[in-house]
């Protein structure tokens, strides 16, 4: 994890908290992408690599930032699937993913949803930052 | 952020936010709470959070919160909001990703000290029956047909394929169906992920518990209630899983959009909302109806199983190994009621979200044996700790929105509590108590130790004390199964 961009669990009385932070709104879903499959104690199956393209929309930063995890949650609970190398573009309120990942050997912990819960994507000392809360 | 001295004493155990606190409030907060308790709820921000609740157009009254409230995303975990039907608002944040969580008890005849010996088969085979455990699916994949069915009818469609009694349902709320629940308004993903999770407890902090009627406080109630000291129960916990998060999801994305068409301003966006007129709010409703529908057949496709397990265990050990229905209640959910206010009656969304109601004795709609007693409410303890009996009263009918507590409410993060408690010693624990551990992870075993809450017995006090539930019994743990 480089200094620049990277995750940490926040404290939270019932659900999780993670910040996440980035040079760039790109790096940032990246590292929350990253950050989610974390706290959810989720290791990788070796080989049988998989592709997944997909196109998030929303009206806002915020909005992309939640829809794309959400996304993730999807691929994990339906398919089977984690990924760990992402190619993202982003406009103001499109996001084109092209990702890379492996079918999940083992999830520990399951994350019913991603909140809106006071989030916000802010410009910050680390570049961009936020504090996505879920619910667990 | 919200300080004690911020509050407004009423009682030892009532107090207030009033609504001068902050510009955009509309109705005051009244928290139920002792002294120590509020400084429990004072540590994290789930006041602050009871203050944003009271900015949602349309609330009545005022926004109530319970004993074990705690920090949750957007509307507290404890609260309870009422909306005006029908052109206040509905917010899918302020019921929970979980839609219709809630609690099943059964009862037994069976004493304890005769089947001590057999606890361990019992959770073995509970565990065997009752799948549980992050992404595990269940005995069931329904097709669309069937789905539909279910989401209409609740635990109704449960006893029309054999799973249910009419004594279940009779000991369901709404009799285990919500009318109005409409399938056209659930997305394809809901319906994808809902397929094969019915009839499954899922992780977190859901669990089944075999308990035993450790003490009667109300002889005349527990005895409707079918319940007796020293003899088994079984307490189900979960909702209507990925179905209901999927939902709720849904709308909250949706909503986002909603609120500004309306002109809402809300202080955060997990609080989004439509008004209950408008296609939004009803397009919401009948998909959380829906939701509803699902986890009160979920909870009875689970008792079904529980049953055959205690079959499987006690049968032929026992003369009566039968479990027959206490009650089943909802702690996450939005429900439309008549409740009086400032002396009339008017028509209210009641947002429940980790508070369950608590309807008193001689509201319309209880079923006819509990129209004296007053309606049951199950409240379950931490892991390890006690659960309770409670009952509905005229004070939470007429200070609550006829509401009350749901749980202990925590008070410890989840990976302060892994970092403070080891799985295998805290099994070791219960298991040292008498208490029978079946756990699909260690881990998650350790973020739901009972040092992660609130005393269960000082909440319910507390409630007892303010009058809006009263004691029926206390039940103690004998096996745990978590997923």
């Amino acid at each position: 994890m480089s200094e620049n961009a990277g995750y940490a669990e926040r404290e939270h009385t019932a659900d999780w908290s993670l910040h996440v932070w980035a040079p760039d709104l790109a790096g940032l879903l990246e590292q929350a992408a990253k950050g989610m499959a974390d706290l959810s104690g989720i290791t990788a199956k070796e080989g049988g690599r998989v592709k997944r393209s997909i196109k998030v929309e929303s009206t806002d930063a915020e909005g992309l930032l939640v829809n794309f995890l959400t996304e993730l949650l999807h691929f994990v609970d339906q398919e089977g699937l984690v990924f760990d190398t992402f190619h993202l573009t982003v406009s103001e309120t499109v996001l084109q993913a092209s990702m890379q990942g492996s079918p999940v050997a083992e999830r520990k912990k399951e994350i019913k949803a991603v909140t809106y819960h006071n989030l916000k994507v802010e410009k910050k000392s680390k570049g961009l930052e936020a504090e996505i809360v879920f619910d667990v | 952020m919200v300080t004690l001295s911020d509050l407004k004493k009423i009682s030892d155990v009532e107090w207030e936010i009033p609504s001068t606190y902050r510009s955009d409030m509309r109705v005051p907060v009244a928290i139920f709470a002792t002294r120590e308790l509020l400084e429990a709820i004072a540590g994290d921000k789930s006041l602050d959070q009871a203050v944003n609740a009271t900015t949602l157009p349309g609330l009545v009254g005022r926004v109530v919160v319970m004993p074990d409230m705690h920090q949750g995303y957007g509307f507290p975990i404890g609260g309870v909001a009422a909306t005006q039907y029908p052109d206040g608002v509905i917010s899918p944040g302020a019921i929970g990703y979980d839609i219709n969580c809630g609690v099943r008890l059964l009862a037994s005849q069976i004493e304890l000290e005769k089947v001590s010996a057999e606890l361990d088969d019992l959770a073995i085979s509970l565990n065997k029956h009752c799948p549980s455990g992050v992404g595990v699916g269940g005995h069931y994949r329904l097709n669309e047909r069937e789905l539909d069915q279910v989401m209409r009818e609740g635990a109704q469609w449960a006893l029309k394929k054999g799973f249910a009694s009419e004594s279940d349902l009779g000991r369901t709320e709404e009799f285990g169906r919500i009318p109005g629940a409409d399938p056209a308004r659930v997305s394809q993903r809901a319906k994808q992920r809902g397929s094969n999770q019915i009839g499954t407890l899922g992780a977190g902090n859901h669990f089944i518990e075999v308990e035993v009627v450790d003490k009667v406080f109300d002889q005349e109630a527990a005895d409707v209630m079918g319940l007796r000291e020293g003899c088994l129960t079984l307490m189900i916990h979960c909702g209507s899983r990925g179905f209901g998060h999927q939902i709720c999801t849904d709308y909250v994305r949706d909503f986002q959009s909603t609120i500004q068409r309306y002109k809402i301003e809300l202080p955060d966006r997990e609080l989004v909302c439509a008004p209950m007129d408008s296609a939004e709010g009803k397009a919401y409703l009948g998909a959380m109806n829906a939701a509803a529908n699902f986890a009160f057949a979920n909870r009875q496709l689970l008792a079904y199983h529980a049953r055959q397990a205690f079959e499987e265990s006690l049968a032929g050990r026992v003369k009566n190994w039968r479990l027959h229905q206490v009650y089943d209640i909802a702690h996450n959910m939005g429900k439309v009621e008549n409740h009086t206010v400032d002396g009339k009656t008017v028509k209210v969304c009641v947002h429940r979200k980790g508070a369950t109601r608590a309807f008193g004795p001689g509201t319309p709609g209880l079923a006819s044996e509990f129209q004296k007693t007053g309606q049951p409410v199950l409240v379950p303890g931490s892991m390890g700790t006690a659960s309770w009996v409670l009952v509905g009263t005229e004070g939470s009918m007429a200070r609550s929105f006829g509401s009350t507590c749901h749980g202990a409410g925590r008070t410890m993060s989840r990976s302060k509590a892994k970092k403070t408690v080891r799985g295998s010693e805290l099994r070791a624990e219960l298991e040292a108590r008498g208490i029978h551990v079946q756990a699909g992870s260690l881990p998650g075993l350790a973020e739901e130790a009972p040092q992660a809450y609130k005393d269960v017995d000082e909440v319910v006090e507390t409630v007892s004390r303010a009058g809006i539930a009263r004691k029926v019994a206390r039940l103690r743990p004998v096996a745990v199964v978590k997923g």
